[in-house]
């Protein structure tokens, strides 16, 4: 199912929490919202369920308009940021909740069929019989999964979906919700604040600033080719050096970069922390090592330019650096943004 | 592009136009008849015949004696009573010990019980037939059918409401505020009133206000110790039962309305208090909602 | 068990035992070994009597009347109070306690006066043949009234805190507003319904002021188990008042082991996220 926003917007009393948002979700697709609080990803999610009424613009289900059809009646699967389970039912209960209000009578021994196929899928055989407050984290959010997932849902929406596990659980549910994706090919949209956990898992990635859409695409082009300064410093550590654009080169104390096609003035450059070198001799910025700080796969050395800036660096375990030492920061590459 | 509909939410539960308006009208008019109606006909009924009537009842002797000696009962009960509350939630609260969970049971036991059980029960610690009656009258100490055991009586219907009100919170506020206090020197008094007092003081209100309603409008307990002599020891509630079953039905009513006027600022009272923050530990440590 | 730097254990603590020593073991203490002086078999002969064995049949089925009326209509109010906003729902929400407020005796005369035969109430019932006061229904209505705020209150909150993620998510699923209200949402309410509902019914049993002007008070049919004892006494018949007001008590006591036991039964659902 293809789901297409058009202009959309919402208002909460006087706060607009979505601005003017148009997006297309292609059917099969896995997208990822990612963005900080406050962004408007979560609205935007629970417009595309009918857990809220869009205020301007439509939501396309297909070719049909879905912008004023209520949840019920929408065909969605919704997995809530704290899972949502009915802590009075059982975990079979749950999953089979959906099925039992469906206005589609079914057979309870193919009810029951369909839950066993589930907690198959999920990998919670065994644990049907237990209450949602008896099993892990990592376990309720498996079975609000197949519960979203029994009503054959036609889009498979997300809220925050590992929001609530330490990280280790969260990175092995991410895999295996990947894996669940491709193997039943649902179109599925979910929300993160983490930049990490949309680049793993989404086939697209869109970013959203104060309720609009800042930059959208494959992880590869957002991480490779970040079109403003926030993108930059959302998806990553990054430096910034105040720089100054004549005829396509920008430079910035001291260091020089091209900048082809920008206008001439003032401007901002950013670089990574592995985008940055350190040498002993020039030539490129000088500045003096205030501190090292060590990791398994390599050294972070903070540095001080002239001017006050402080950069941080990613060097080679090998680079013999410390505390102290005046060199120069060379630049690998950068970007460059107007102000 | 369509005109923009702020705050557009979709339906809840039970939020159809037609099964809310429904529910809401035959709510309010059930609550009408059960609620509002009995407090009205008390000041129709008290005025009904005239003003000068109400003005004599309220004004003869047995009534003023009535409403003296509730006040003094209230005036005695609830100060001993709110004493009692805090001793009962700091040694719950701020101490772990042995049968904590029962001495919980046991002081709610009141709310449980009968207030004429309650009344006969007092029967047989002071009465003649009693306990210590036979030695008390040897003394000619004389405890029921007198101020002493009105007092007893009201203490004992509310002796959990400040308690109650104090324990969930004090609780939910922890030990770490008064553990602090006590690391700096502050003795257990200076510790009480500097510390725990301010952040308890709304919720002690709020128990006070309650217990004090109780205490003034107590029948059934009252009724059984207090011997129910008119002028002597007729609290405003036995006052009203007198004067109703002489068939002075203005002149209880008269009576009932100072009550009920006392009810209605206790309510006021109440919802001011909980705007305050009174009231809502309790609430929240419902049973159902309580996880800890 | 950790260490008590907090001083007043002993005083607190103290204060505390003894106030619940001769204030409420005491008094009940004293009750209960009267009852117990009595023989066996005279005490059964006294609580068996046919006299106190209608007053039982009264007290209880009027309090199972005035609970069940209650569980409707204090879900019903607690729900328009938390799912709805209309004018003067804050005025609705204080009212509500009134019944708490409102001196027992002053209930007793004001519903009287409603419902007499010429009362406002009372004259409209009778043209349609409904005798309430002086009836045992006169009995449920003020049990009604009386116990009313119970239910409200102890499901108000409740309410108030589901989570609405829990509705949503029924919702999503394709439940109808019929289907969630009975599967997830009264199922929810379920532990402080019934909370509210051993509450309210532990109230009706003891309850006296509201009561005995509205109740005719005749013997074998509209006499409550507590007036009985309040005659009993008056008649100067101790023994009995004692033996039938230990009945009472330990209806007051089953009640509270069953409020006890449904808080306990409540925490089992409980979800830790």
């Amino acid at each position: 199912m293809k789901i297409r926003l058009d202009h959309v917007v919402k208002t909460f009393q006087t706060f607009r929490a979505v601005k003017d948002v148009s997006l297309e979700i292609e059917s099969g697709e896995l997208v990822a919202l990612l963005g900080p609080s406050g962004s408007g990803k979560t609205t935007i999610l629970r417009m595309v369920a009918g857990l809220e009424f869009a205020d301007g613009g439509h939501i396309y289900f297909g070719d049909q308009d879905a912008t004023d059809i209520p949840v019920r009646d929408r065909g969605v699967g919704f997995v809530f940021q704290h899972y949502a389970l009915f802590p009075h039912m059982t975990v079979a209960q749950n999953i089979a909740f959906g099925m039992e209000v469906s206005k589609v009578k079914r057979e309870k021994a193919a009810i029951d069929a369909r839950v066993d196929q589930l907690l198959h899928l999920v990998r919670l055989e065994g644990l049907g019989d237990r209450f949602p407050a008896q099993i892990s984290g990592g376990q309720r959010q498996r079975v609000a999964l197949a519960r979203a997932l029994a009503v054959d849902p036609k889009v498979l929406l997300l809220d925050e979906p590992f929001g609530a596990l330490d990280a280790n659980v969260r990175r092995e549910l991410r895999r295996w919700l990947r894996e669940i994706h491709t193997q039943l090919g649902i179109t599925t949209l979910f929300v993160t604040h983490d930049q990490e956990e949309a680049l793993d898992l989404a086939d697209r990635v869109v970013i959203l600033k104060d309720g609009h859409i800042v930059q959208q695409g494959t992880p590869e082009a957002v991480c490779r080719d970040p079109q403003s300064a926030f993108v930059m410093k959302f998806l990553g550590d990054a430096n910034m050096l105040a720089a100054e654009v004549r005829d396509g080169m920008a430079y910035a104390d001291g260091a020089v970069i091209e900048a082809s096609g920008m206008a001439d003035g003032k401007a901002e450059l950013y670089a990574r922390p592995v985008d940055l070198d350190w040498t002993p001799g020039g030539p490129g910025i000088a500045a003096n090592v205030s501190r090292v700080m060590d990791r398994p796969d390599g050294r972070r050395v903070i540095a001080t330019t002239q001017s006050g800036t402080h950069l941080e660096l990613d060097v080679e375990p090998e680079c013999a650096v410390k505390s102290g030492d005046i060199g120069f920061v060379t630049l690998r590459r950068a970007k460059v943004f107007a102000l | 592009m369509r005109a923009f509909r702020t705050g557009r939410t979709p339906p809840r539960v039970g939020d159809g136009p037609f099964f809310r308006r429904a529910l809401i009208g035959a709510v309010l008019i059930v609550g009408a008849f059960l609620i509002l109606a009995p407090l009205l006909i008390i000041g129709v009924e008290a005025f009904a015949k005239g003003w000068q009537v109400y003005r004599d009842t309220i004004l003869h002797p047995d009534t003023r004696h009535a409403i003296m000696l509730t006040v003094l009962a209230a005036l005695i009960a609830v100060p001993v009573n709110t004493a009692f509350g805090v001793a009962a939630a700091w040694a719950i609260t701020k101490f772990d010990f042995r049968g904590k969970a029962f001495l919980l049971v046991v002081i709610e036991i009141p709310f449980s019980v009968s207030p004429i059980v309650a009344g006969v029960a007092y029967l047989f610690v002071y009465g003649l037939q009693g306990l210590f009656g036979p030695t008390l009258d040897a003394y000619g100490i004389k405890i029921l059918f007198a101020i002493p055991g009105i007092v007893l009586a009201s203490m004992f219907v509310t002796a959990p409401f400040v308690a109650r009100e104090l324990i969930p919170l004090m609780q939910a506020q922890g030990r770490d505020l008064e553990e602090a206090a006590a690391s700096l020197g502050a003795s257990g008094w200076r510790t009480f009133f500097s510390v725990t007092l301010p952040n308890i003081k709304w919720a002690l209100l709020y128990g006070v206000v309650l217990c004090n309603a109780r205490v003034m409008g107590e029948f059934g307990a009252v009724s059984v110790v207090s011997g129910n002599i008119r002028g002597q020891t007729n609290t405003l509630p036995l006052h009203i039962e007198l004067l109703y079953h002489d068939y002075q039905a203005a002149g209880a009513f008269a009576s009932a309305s100072i009550l009920a006027l006392i009810a209605v600022f206790t309510i006021i009272a109440k919802v001011a208090l909980e705007r305050q923050g009174a009231g809502r530990v309790r609430q929240a440590a419902n049973p159902a909602e309580n996880a800890s | 068990m950790r260490r008590n730097v907090l001083p007043g254990l002993r005083l607190s603590l103290g204060v505390t035992l003894l106030y619940v020593s001769l204030i409420v073991v005491l008094p009940l203490a004293a009750l209960v070994f009267k009852a117990a002086s009595l023989g066996l078999g005279d005490y059964w002969q006294i609580v068996s009597s046919p006299r106190a064995l209608a007053s039982y049949r009264v007290t209880v089925l009027a309090a199972l009347g005035a609970t069940l009326f209650n569980l409707v209509f204090g879900l019903a109010l607690a729900w328009v109070l938390v799912r709805y906003r209309f004018p003067g729902r804050r005025i609705v929400d204080a009212m509500v306690d009134l019944p708490f407020a409102l001196p027992t005796a002053v209930a007793g005369i004001a519903l009287t006066a409603l419902f007499t035969s010429n009362g406002v109430f009372g004259s409209i019932l009778s043209d349609v043949g409904i005798k309430v006061a002086y009836t045992p229904l006169g009995i449920m209505i003020a049990m009604c009234f009386t116990s009313l705020p119970f239910i409200v209150r102890t499901v108000q909150p409740v309410l108030e805190d589901l989570d609405p993620a829990l509705e949503e998510a029924a919702q999503s699923l394709g439940g109808s507003d019929g289907a969630i209200f009975r599967k997830v949402i009264l199922p929810l309410l379920t532990p402080a319904l019934l909370a509210g509902v051993s509450l309210s019914f532990a109230r009706s049993l003891g309850e006296f002021g509201a009561i005995i002007f509205i109740a005719g008070n005749q013997p074998m049919s509209t006499e409550i188990t507590a007036l009985l004892i309040f005659i009993r006494l008056e008649e100067y018949d101790y023994q009995a008042a004692a033996a039938i007001a230990s009945v009472l008590l330990l209806a007051a006591f089953l009640m509270l082991a069953v409020t006890n036991w449904l808080q306990a039964r409540a925490l089992r659902y409980t979800v830790r996220n």
